[in-house]
């Protein structure tokens, strides 16, 4: 799926009709090109799913079996900052699909303004998680070595435990609080590892635009693209109320 | 065939577009709501079914799911189906042998 604008070769000398510059020398069409190339994007992103799917599974029978150690640690979550979250990335999703429109209807500038926008909204988004995870470390709930059980065996001890009016696990129920934040740690992580590789991309796709790549008719690489972001999208869905909204009433 | 021809059922809608991401943003206020009401198991329920409307919006729309071929669509069923199949057979294992109930 390179956006290198390929030459068709031997098309013409084989007496067919004359192709776009960007239609690959397999393809009949440009149709047939896209449909191709939309069905990959499709095929990696259901692997994707499996492989999220994988670690929600995880995650629902750990929360099953350890359902008081799962509500106590969801609880130091902060619900207003996963919510701001959730915002930033739909918003992102939406600046996305109007870049594809924009590139589609061939208008650069709005393109570039629009993945700027995108990778803007995806960079506070990240920002925001790591001071979530700088509070998860200096609160020791970073599993390993060092995790503390403080805030699950002594509530009063926790200001956000206290506010939740969070009552003390027992020892060997508190220990599976571990589980929960393995878990965070290891979806929202992986989240975030998507994100970084997206706006890795998105660079290259803003310094691309700009040099009017894709607003000379071949938008397949912004549509490919815009699909991956909205598969990140999509998973952070899930874990916003599966990580942060667990037994709030 | 003109190029602009063969692309021009592809092309978004941005009104489409603009009202799925107010839905969205919707969603993401019923899921807070959800949460704060006692609705007992039906807690997670409600949480992974507003999750799932969500993600099938944005699939839909955004990603042009519903635009695109029957092959993409019988592509997705086919992976969740398969993936039903798999975590069923996983939930079932974990829960008939009473595994963490130590």
């Amino acid at each position: 799926m390179s956006d290198s604008p390929a030459i068709a070769h031997g098309a013409l000398e084989a007496g067919h009709h004359e192709h776009p510059a960007y239609l690959h020398h397999q393809f009949e069409t440009v149709n047939q090109q896209a449909d191709a190339g939309n069905f990959a994007m499709w095929l990696f992103l259901l692997t994707e799913v499996m492989f999220f799917g994988g670690m929600f599974t995880l995650y629902f029978i750990y929360r099953n079996w350890y359902y008081p150690a799962f509500v106590s640690a969801s609880h130091q979550l902060n619900i207003t900052l996963g919510a701001i979250n959730s915002v930033l990335l739909i918003t992102s999703s939406f600046t996305m699909t109007l870049g594809v429109w924009f590139a589609q209807m061939r208008k650069q500038g709005a393109l570039v303004v629009c993945l700027i926008l995108t990778f803007v909204l995806g960079l506070v988004f990240l920002t925001i998680k790591g001071t979530e995870y700088k509070e998860k470390w200096e609160k020791h709930h970073v599993p390993g070595s060092s995790y503390s059980l403080q805030s699950f065996v002594n509530p009063a001890s926790d200001p956000v435990a206290v506010a939740a009016h969070d009552k003390a696990l027992p020892l060997g129920m508190a220990q599976k609080t571990e589980v929960y934040f393995s878990l965070y740690f290891a979806m929202t992580g992986m989240h975030a590892m998507h994100m970084i590789v997206g706006m890795g991309i998105l660079l290259f796709m803003i310094f691309r635009a700009r040099d009017g790549a894709y607003t000379a008719g071949h938008t397949a690489y912004v549509e490919y693209f815009g699909m991956y972001w909205h598969f990140v999208d999509i998973i952070w869905i899930f874990l916003f109320p599966l990580l942060y909204l667990v037994n709030r009433h | 065939m003109s190029e602009h021809q063969e692309q021009e059922h592809r092309v978004g809608n941005p009104m489409i577009d603009f009202v799925v991401y107010l839905a969205l943003l919707a969603g993401v206020g019923l899921q807070i709501l959800a949460s704060f009401l006692n609705l007992g198991i039906l807690n997670p329920i409600f949480a992974v079914g507003i999750a799932v409307a969500m993600a099938s919006l944005v699939a839909l729309f955004p990603m042009h799911l519903r635009y695109g071929s029957k092959l993409n669509m019988l592509s997705v069923g086919a992976c969740i189906f398969t993936f039903m199949i798999l975590i069923g057979m996983v939930f079932m294992d974990c829960f008939s042998r009473a595994w963490g109930s130590w």
